[in-house]
């Protein structure tokens, strides 16, 4: 029997980690995801599990040495943030490369600079082309539920990529939540006793990694890597179904918010969506067609599925809640403006550029996007990129 | 894995592929022939060699053939011209001309 408990959103994963009970887990920490291998070096030293905790220098080192561990055959896992994604880097595309499953929670934070440790999407959003599948969660429940699912996905034989589970810093990793949490035995059951790798470098079959790919073969290569990131819409989908049985808890590539009769929709990442749920909630009320589209999966990128959501509605405001400085919006507003071109044309579309190095978002903000939203449906006039709660 | 042997070509497509570029099969470097690489080329002379087998005790290559303890000749399918036979051999048996 699952059980309630109230958690942060860091114990959720950490807990969901000792459940999960991996191989190995390479980690060094950085605020905000500190707590992630803090509790989880605790299971270790207790013998609540198994793992080979490795505690390295720096996060380019986890992130290699979780590479050598999966590369070996093992479950692997690790956390960061921000500037500790950042200095993965060139690792992140060596493991999504060498196909090798892992799972990395990140606890999203803004990256430098000025340096300043709080929540917002610059550092997951740099990293959106490393070839990682990338899941966001608005909760602490999402966090936990999508870390057991990202082990099934990132495994899967048609898909063998790693996974990163993103919610947001502090305002999810450290707020304590009521949540509903697996018995051991089901997560057991749910991830399997091991990983299932078809190439390892340990067992019986000897095999070389990582070797040098020249033009010969290098284009190849990455187009087998981008089958497997098209693989992973079904296998996502299909992981998410089994998990609904065990959980009752539904999962797909976005969250619709009453969405039916929406003529003013938001698009947004994480934690803000439980805020414009709320400020949904109150329009309505008021009589006001307002809905929401809180985007799970951001990579694979849902592009079709996202435009027929928004076929039906007058005006969409995209958040990011990070600026790409291309002058022209943020990341997530330009991949669903271009999902949208020939499926959803003839729109109002705007972007929103909200919250960044952790500025709160309320209700008031939501509420401005939505009244942009009706003033541009019926005045036609509006502004595409915009920064939403910065001091004017 | 019951099929591992994977005959990866020049001609091989990225459905046929392994992924990442994971190399199944040992020894597999006898397929690719690297000697394209050189732009010079050891030479032997029978006449003046000695057979002390030097060369082939500092060829990083496997390139230097020898058969019943006597060198027979060079694989110059994967000999990358490095020249270092061609540097220790006291006897004036190998000369390293450019590559024709």
């Amino acid at each position: 029997m699952a059980k309630r408990v109230s958690l942060s959103g860091n114990e959720a994963v950490a807990f969901g980690m000792k459940q999960i009970n991996p191989d190995v887990v390479a980690a060094f920490p950085i605020t905000p995801s500190t707590e992630v291998p803090q509790y989880f070096s605790q299971f270790v030293a207790n013998g609540q599990v198994d793992t080979e905790f490795v505690p390295v220098e720096s996060e380019h080192s986890a992130m290699s040495a979780c590479i050598g561990a999966a590369a070996a055959g093992g479950r692997v896992m690790t956390a960061t943030a921000s500037a500790g994604l950042a200095l993965m880097w060139e690792m992140l595309y060596v493991g999504a490369s060498m196909r090798t499953p892992m799972v990395l929670a990140v606890t999203n934070r803004a990256l430098s600079g000025p340096i300043n440790i709080h929540n917002d999407h610059s550092d997951t959003m740099g990293a959106r082309d490393s070839g990682w599948i990338q899941l966001y969660s608005e909760s602490a429940q999402e966090a936990y539920d999508n870390l057991i699912q990202a082990v099934r996905i990132g495994e899967h034989k048609d898909v063998q990529l790693p996974v990163m589970v993103c919610y947001d810093g502090f305002i999810t990793s450290h707020a304590v939540e009521n949540l509903e949490m697996l018995d051991d035995a089901d997560v057991k059951k749910f991830v399997g006793e091991k990983r299932v790798a078809p190439f390892a470098l340990l067992g019986g079959d000897p095999i070389s990694m990582g070797p040098l790919d020249l033009p010969n073969h290098y284009f190849e290569h990455k187009r087998l890597q981008a089958e497997a990131m098209k693989n992973a819409k079904n296998v996502i989908l299909e992981v998410a179904a089994e998990y609904e049985k065990l959980t009752g808890r539904k999962y797909s590539f976005f969250e619709e918010y009453k969405m039916e009769d929406a003529e003013a929709a938001i698009v947004v990442i994480n934690s803000t969506a439980g805020t414009a749920k709320y400020v949904i909630d109150n329009l309505r009320a008021q009589g006001k067609k307002v809905g929401l589209i809180k985007i799970r999966v951001f990579r694979p990128f849902p592009a079709e599925e996202i435009a027929k959501a928004l076929k039906n509605v007058k005006a969409v405001a995209i958040m990011d809640k990070a600026d790409s400085f291309s002058a022209a919006g943020g990341p997530l507003f330009n991949e669903v403006r271009s999902a949208m071109y020939g499926i959803a044309d003839g729109k109002i579309v705007t972007n929103y550029i909200y919250g960044l190095g952790g500025r709160d978002v309320t209700s008031v903000n939501i509420e401005k996007v939505y009244s942009d939203l009706f003033s541009a449906i019926e005045t036609g006039k509006y502004e595409v990129y915009n920064y939403l709660g910065v001091r004017e | 894995m019951s099929n591992r042997k994977v005959n990866i070509t020049p001609d091989t497509t990225w459905k046929e592929t392994t992924p990442g570029g994971v190399i199944l099969d040992a020894g597999n470097a006898e397929d690719f022939k690297t000697g394209d690489w050189r732009s010079m080329k050891p030479v032997w002379h029978e006449d003046k060699c000695k057979h002390c087998l030097l060369c082939w005790v500092v060829c990083p290559d496997n390139s230097i053939k020898v058969e019943n303890g006597k060198l027979t000749g060079f694989d110059y399918d994967h000999c990358k011209g490095c020249g270092v036979c061609t540097k220790q051999c006291k006897f004036g048996a190998l000369d390293f001309v450019p590559e024709e």
